[in-house]
């Protein structure tokens, strides 16, 4: 197969950047794309260029690193896909991509496709998790949970943190992925006891770090690659009036 | 230099009950006098950091991701075992110790294993209580199926993505931490070099990914979580980041590396594609349970489809050979069995390095829909990277290196030989033996982090006086220096070839002599190859930008610098180890019927060497293993 590239190169933060045209030739269908980045990386070393930044890691689509803008799709053409598990197969012969990093204002870029997703994890930090220390805890099956409702939470969960929901999103809204924290454990016994003051202070570190708000366009659920449903959305909403009524009322 | 394991005496069943009682407490308002330094954020580094936070410590933590959540534990899919018995199908403690010293080949240490297995049922109380979303009955009780190498169902599962939401529990834990500040996150920073000032470990060096800056940390106690080693083959099931760098830095500083060789081939994994691949991806052991595994009896059948090679002209060759496991056996079983057919030419693939696992008559007798609750994302992930459809045509899988038995040598409290260096999870060598049984991987990383390594750390701690040596003490000047030194000298060679072209010939040289099946011959001339291509790669790579900004290719060549030593090691581990056992095999020893032949005579101990400098022989020494329980007997899955 052969295609060509038009990848965004940026040198650091500062760097005003822009698109550099690769073309590259020979390749196999089977390859994912990133291993004809790594070709790709391999040839600039080789003519004494600096090979083109980009995140990966586990390349089994779980550990959310790999982020990119492909032809304009986070994560590229296929659904429910991370960019590591793309494959060339899915591109026509002789096609033309291009490729740029996550753009909203609370990932700032570090290096060409590179950029910085901390925000994600501060929001977290604000209160996505469940206050339990280590050691004491009941029995397992002293809480039974439903199978319906574990399945659920399941479904959120599955949530990879990559940032394509904010990539995909007009507005640069990370609502899909607070979401998924705050439906994933709105869903199980355990996390009844802080779910409306969970629910408001990961909305508050949301809005702090920059992401935009959520406007029900729901690019958001088709670009992510775990196909996390927009359901989980209206569930945050849900929890979030509650809780901010309840406020209110006390 | 003698190995002193400090196991505690007495009963097995009592050791850790006795450790508890009688080691040493620090009052909770001296506990944040106390600095500790973890590197790793995987299931062991982030729930050990979050514990020892909790405990009032105060903790750092060290990844060289962009965020703790990425770390390798996400990857793993099938699930975590746990002695709970709730299938009432026979299972206690000792049975999964018991399980687990075997499917190790009696490499392991009896009490190390013991503990694991004692506290693995609060793993799972712990977790739940965390909210992780394990898969549940009807009834609302936790579910369990069952993995290679045991006869119960013992292993607790969050569909195909259990190290997943195990990581993101543990990373929620810490999450929590960091917003008390009792936690100091740093990401995107790697550990350069172990500090060790008066013979003990006193911090660490490290590299911001971003901005190149090199810093130097003080602790009172160094804990490194940092995984595995098996990227060292190049393909294999690891992320592309896994490397051997922390372990082999501190082995490079005074800590003994343990069993080296000892590492896992997984059966399981989608095989190689083309020369372009960058990794291997495993499908969970878990389909083992539903998926029987073939290959055609007769090599005119290779080349047919699948489906038309009908019932009776089918090898079904581990329920042949293994009839009471049949398709569970233990993976290294699975693994030698599966190259076997291969190297017979019944190989399936276009590379003939592919054997069946067939889901049909699971799917005629469950229904395709049950199928795809419990695998569906496997399936699917499958399917992605090959383009063929497992519901209607049985995958192709071979095996490929995937967990790390050998570690930094430590003893039952997990500390290393170097005092205040402790080591947990993947990093150390201590539970899995010569061969680690499915499921085991995350029980290893949880219970070191949450119910291990606080007490012991603390017990530790408490015999000595909290306080930091200066960051300007000539130790942490020196290996600042050296760090420095060694990146710029890889940026200057200015050769021919890339470091992961260095990287991929490695492998090749590991994988054709110091993978699934070993000998004398092989191995001496791997050691050849592997020191030649280290002579090239200093004189001939070449390494692209500069060390001050953001530069994975500088990243990358560090890695395989230190890939070029440690391989060096394994192979003269393998060498060594003049006997077969668990997935360590020699072809020199084996029984009548190829299965693996242990030496307990000479080889039933833990062999775990002392660098002695560069271009120098290292020195090898023996912990022997002592079984006060077990009887050792030739493991049998027939």
């Amino acid at each position: 197969m052969r295609v060509t590239l038009h990848i965004w190169r940026q040198k650091s933060p500062g760097d005003r950047g822009q698109f550099v045209t690769y073309p590259l030739d020979n390749l196999s269908p089977d390859m994912s794309f990133l291993e004809m980045l790594d070709i790709l990386n391999e040839q600039l070393i080789q003519r004494g260029e600096e090979p083109v930044a980009f995140e990966h890691d586990c390349r089994e689509g779980i550990c959310g690193s790999c982020a990119m803008m492909i032809n304009g799709q986070a994560h590229g053409p296929e659904r429910g896909t991370t960019t590591c598990q793309l494959h060339l197969r899915s591109f026509p012969d002789g096609a033309e991509i291009y490729v740029e990093p996550w753009r909203a204002r609370a990932f700032p870029i570090l290096k060409d496709l590179v950029c910085d997703r901390s925000a994600l994890d501060r929001i977290i930090q604000a209160g996505g998790y469940i206050s339990v220390g280590t050691g004491g805890a009941p029995d397992g099956n002293c809480l039974p949970v439903p199978k319906a409702d574990q399945d659920k939470a399941m479904d959120a969960a599955q949530c990879i943190g990559c940032g394509a929901c904010v990539a995909a999103c007009p507005n640069a809204s990370a609502m899909l992925f607070v979401a998924a924290k705050v439906s994933h454990l709105a869903h199980l016994p355990q996390g009844q006891p802080e779910r409306k003051e969970r629910v408001r202070k990961m909305i508050a570190q949301h809005d702090r770090e920059g992401f935009g708000h959520c406007t029900n366009i729901a690019a958001c659920e088709a670009a992510c690659p775990k196909e996390i449903s927009v359901e989980h959305i209206a569930q945050l909403n849900r929890d979030y009036i509650t809780s901010a009524l309840a406020s209110l009322i006390r | 230099m003698s190995l002193d394991a400090k196991v505690p005496s007495g009963p097995l069943a009592e050791k850790w009950t006795r450790f508890k009682r009688e080691q040493r407490l620090i009052s909770p308002a001296n506990k944040a006098k106390y600095t500790v330094i973890v590197v790793g954020t995987g299931l062991a580094g982030a729930s050990a950091a979050a514990t020892m936070a909790e405990l009032g410590y105060k903790v750092l933590v060290f990844c060289f991701h962009d965020t703790p959540r990425r770390a390798h534990s996400i990857a793993a899919q099938g699930g975590i075992n746990a002695a709970k018995n709730y299938r009432n199908d026979g299972d206690s403690v000792f049975r999964l110790f018991y399980d687990t010293i075997k499917g190790g080949d009696f490499r392991s240490r009896e009490a190390n294993v013991y503990r694991l297995a004692e506290v693995s049922g609060n793993i799972i109380d712990q977790c739940v209580a965390q909210g992780v979303p394990f898969a549940r009955e009807y009834g609302g009780l936790l579910e369990t199926r069952s993995f290679g190498g045991a006869q119960l169902q013992r292993t607790f599962y969050c569909r195909g993505q259990t190290g997943q939401q195990l990581l993101l529990g543990a990373y929620q834990a810490l999450c929590r931490q960091i917003s008390y500040g009792t936690v100091h996150m740093f990401p995107r920073c790697e550990m350069l070099d172990l500090v060790v000032i008066d013979g003990r470990a006193r911090g660490i060096v490290t590299r911001h990914l971003v901005t190149g800056k090199i810093e130097s940390f003080a602790a009172d106690a160094v804990v490194l979580a940092t995984g595995g080693y098996s990227n060292v083959f190049y393909l294999s099931t690891n992320a592309i980041g896994c490397n051997v760098s922390a372990t082999y830095r501190a082995y490079k500083r005074g800590a003994f590396f343990a069993n080296p060789c000892f590492t896992q081939i997984h059966p399981t994994c989608i095989p190689v594609s083309g020369e372009h691949q960058s990794k291997l991806t495993l499908m969970s052991e878990s389909l083992r349970n539903d998926g029987r595994v073939w290959v055609p009896k007769r090599r005119e059948d290779i080349g047919k489809h699948p489906n038309d090679i009908p019932e009776s002209d089918r090898d079904y060759f581990l329920e042949r050979k293994y009839p009471s496991y049949g398709n569970l056996a233990p993976r290294d079983i699975a693994s030698r069995a599966a190259k076997e057919v291969c190297d017979e030419g019944r190989g399936v693939g276009p590379s003939g390095r592919g054997v069946y696992l067939d889901f049909a008559d699971a799917i005629r007798r469950q229904g395709i829909e049950r199928i795809r609750e419990k695998y569906g994302n496997l399936f699917d992930m499958y399917e992605r990277i090959t383009g063929e459809n497992a519901y209607t045509q049985p995958m192709r899988i071979y095996p490929a290196p995937h967990y790390t038995m050998g570690g930094l040598w430590v003893n039952y409290e997990l500390m290393s030989n170097l005092p205040g260096l402790f080591v947990i999870g993947e990093a150390n060598f201590s539970d899995h033996g010569a061969n680690r049984l499915g499921a085991s991987a995350l029980m290893q990383g949880l219970a070191d982090g949450y119910f291990i390594l606080p007490y012991t750390l603390t017990h530790w701690l408490a015999g000595v006086k909290p306080g930091l040596p200066p960051l300007d003490h000539p130790e942490f000047r020196r290996c600042e220096a050296e760090a420095h030194q060694r990146l710029k000298r890889l940026l200057s060679i200015g050769g021919q070839k890339t470091a992961v072209e260095f990287h991929r010939q490695l492998g090749h040289i590991l994988w054709d002599h110091v993978g699934m099946a070993r000998c004398r011959e092989g191995l001496l001339q791997a050691i050849e190859q592997i020191r030649s291509l280290r002579e090239e790669f200093w004189e001939n790579v070449r390494v692209p930008g500069s060390d001050a900004d953001l530069n994975m290719a500088l990243e990358r060549a560090s890695r395989v610098a230190d890939y070029l030593e440690f391989a060096e090691l394994m192979a003269l581990d393998a060498l060594r180890r003049e006997e077969s056992c668990g997935a360590h095999f020699r072809v020199e020893y084996q029984t009548a019927d190829g299965e693996a032949k242990r030496d307990d005579e000479r080889f039933c101990h833990v062999a775990a060497w002392e660098y002695t400098g560069p271009d120098r022989e290292p020195i090898r020494h023996e912990e022997p293993l002592i079984f006060e329980t077990v009887k050792l007997a030739e493991r049998s899955y027939k």
